[in-house]
């Protein structure tokens, strides 16, 4: 078993980051391009832009909110310079922030323009980044850290291999107290039942059943055939993957042999407290990273089968594969290669400790592939069209 | 090494780990549970993709992982590629 202790930065609420971003964070779309500007004006900063934040309502509007304050109080966040086109819901987002303690401030475009709000807005985002540089990592233990779990463009070889090494992180780390969570509603469809058993107490997984039967119901509305393409993709399909219940099947191997969850969360809401907890998210990769990071999750792991790319700017995401084609041909993309488990000459146990050890390099300031090639997809999930 | 890994003894079919060409006789094993079956590849069954472990007609549910992963909709013989032409979700 590998040391379980890493050096992280303990923010103002004390909770634990990995990395030390000083965000400039849109409140809307129209707004991309002021945040844009500061990021190129102050460097050390990472702006993250995205499409949404206009006329959004109910409880779309709430998983906005939930989503943008989310990502501002991640703790891999030092601070965070909010830039929208009015100030009442600029400031709803601060506030939000506010609340961990840490620096946020927030510009608006609206009787100011865009060169007047950048050169506010890149003042105050130079003041952080010279704070934010001088913050020392701790020693941080490993019931501190919160881990997410999701695998993309997977293949056979995810069931076999890269899921169930993630399985075994997750029974070694939820049992030292980390917070974990998984997610992909629909990608459980053939393993509900497993999933279901899986659940801590009956009330669980009753709760569990009630949200994935919910988001089933989504898919029977709108579906025009058998989803076979879409879910599952074109990639898994090219990969080996048939029908939806194989590729949950192979999903549900990142649960782990003995791990129970403790909760279901709403997309983007925060862990009550340690333990493994199911989220109901997209299965998508960049909608459902983006959900975990909103949520606190400071660090992912991401088996991928066919070679699936995916970053997020402000969570790391650490790829590993079993599929020995993909860790050849795509091997910038690719932080473990558990390829070794398919020829029988490495047990899931030995990939887990070689998964749980480039994890803690990760959140002790190693790079993923991800971070290194500029992956930072940001993508808000949206519930359904805006007013 | 084997050519081919069954999640479970009782799966009807075999994932192949390496790339395995017709008319090839190849070894499998199970991770869980004791089997060890023996077939002779009917067609090329690339690497990730799924052999046959036996005969189904259309109408047969095939288990991988001892579960169900969808039912059969062309006849499938032993050593055969079972894919999205034979094997259809029952889900959606």
């Amino acid at each position: 078993m590998v040391d379980a202790s890493f050096s992280g930065y303990r923010r103002e609420n004390g909770r634990v980051g990995i990395r030390n971003h000083v965000v400039i964070l849109p409140v809307d779309d129209i707004s991309n391009a002021a945040c844009e500007a500061v990021a190129n004006n102050i460097k050390g900063t990472l702006a993250l832009p995205h499409a949404y934040g206009r006329l959004q309502f109910g409880e779309d509007l709430e998983l906005f909110f939930r989503t943008m304050i989310g990502t501002g109080a991640n703790p891999n966040v030092a601070a965070c310079v909010v830039i929208g086109i009015e100030p009442g819901w600029t400031q709803r987002i601060v506030d939000g922030i506010a609340r961990t303690g840490k620096p946020v401030a927030g510009f608006s475009i609206e009787r100011h323009g865009d060169i007047q709000t950048i050169a506010a807005a890149s003042v105050q985002a130079k003041q952080y980044v010279h704070w934010a540089s001088e913050l020392k990592r701790e020693h941080c233990r490993i019931d501190e850290l919160y881990i997410s779990v999701k695998c993309g463009e997977s293949d056979t070889t995810t069931g076999l291999g890269s899921c169930p090494a993630v399985g075994n992180v997750i029974d070694k780390t939820v049992a030292q107290g980390a917070t974990a969570s998984f997610g992909e509603t629909s990608e459980l469809t053939g393993g509900e039942h497993i999933v279901k058993s899986k659940a801590a107490t009956a009330e669980v997984a009753e709760a569990f059943m009630k949200v994935w039967a919910s988001y089933s119901e989504m898919i029977f509305k709108e579906k025009t055939d058998d989803l076979s393409e879409s879910q599952p993709t074109k990639g898994n399909i090219r990969g080996g993957l048939t029908t939806i219940e194989e590729k949950a099947l192979g999903n549900i191997e990142k649960l782990g042999k003995k791990t129970r969850f403790v909760g279901v969360l709403k997309p983007a809401q925060a862990p009550g407290g340690k333990g493994l907890w199911f989220m109901d998210t997209s299965s998508a990769a960049a909608e459902a990273v983006t959900l975990w990071a909103a949520s606190g999750a400071v660090v992912h792991l991401f088996p991928t089968g066919q070679g699936n790319v995916i970053g997020n700017p402000i969570e790391p995401v650490i790829k590993l594969s079993a599929n020995p084609v993909t860790c050849s041909t795509m091997s910038e993309h690719i932080d473990l290669d558990v390829s070794a488990i398919l020829r029988g000459e490495m047990s899931v146990d030995q990939a887990g400790d070689r998964l749980l050890e480039i994890m803690l390099r990760t959140c002790n300031g190693r790079l993923t592939a991800a971070e290194v090639l500029g992956h930072r997809e940001f993508v808000l999930t949206k519930l359904y069209r805006s007013a | 090494m084997k050519a081919f890994l069954l999640h479970d003894a009782q799966d009807g079919v075999g994932v192949a780990v390496i790339d395995i060409k017709a008319g090839q006789e190849v070894q499998g094993a199970a991770l869980h549970g004791q089997a060890a079956p023996r077939v002779k590849a009917r067609m090329d069954i690339p690497l990730g993709h799924k052999i046959a472990l036996r005969d189904f007609q259309p109408g047969d549910t095939i288990i991988k992982y001892g579960c169900d992963i969808g039912k059969v909709v062309a006849p499938i013989k032993t050593g055969e590629h079972v894919h999205v032409h034979n094997l259809k979700t029952k889900r959606w």
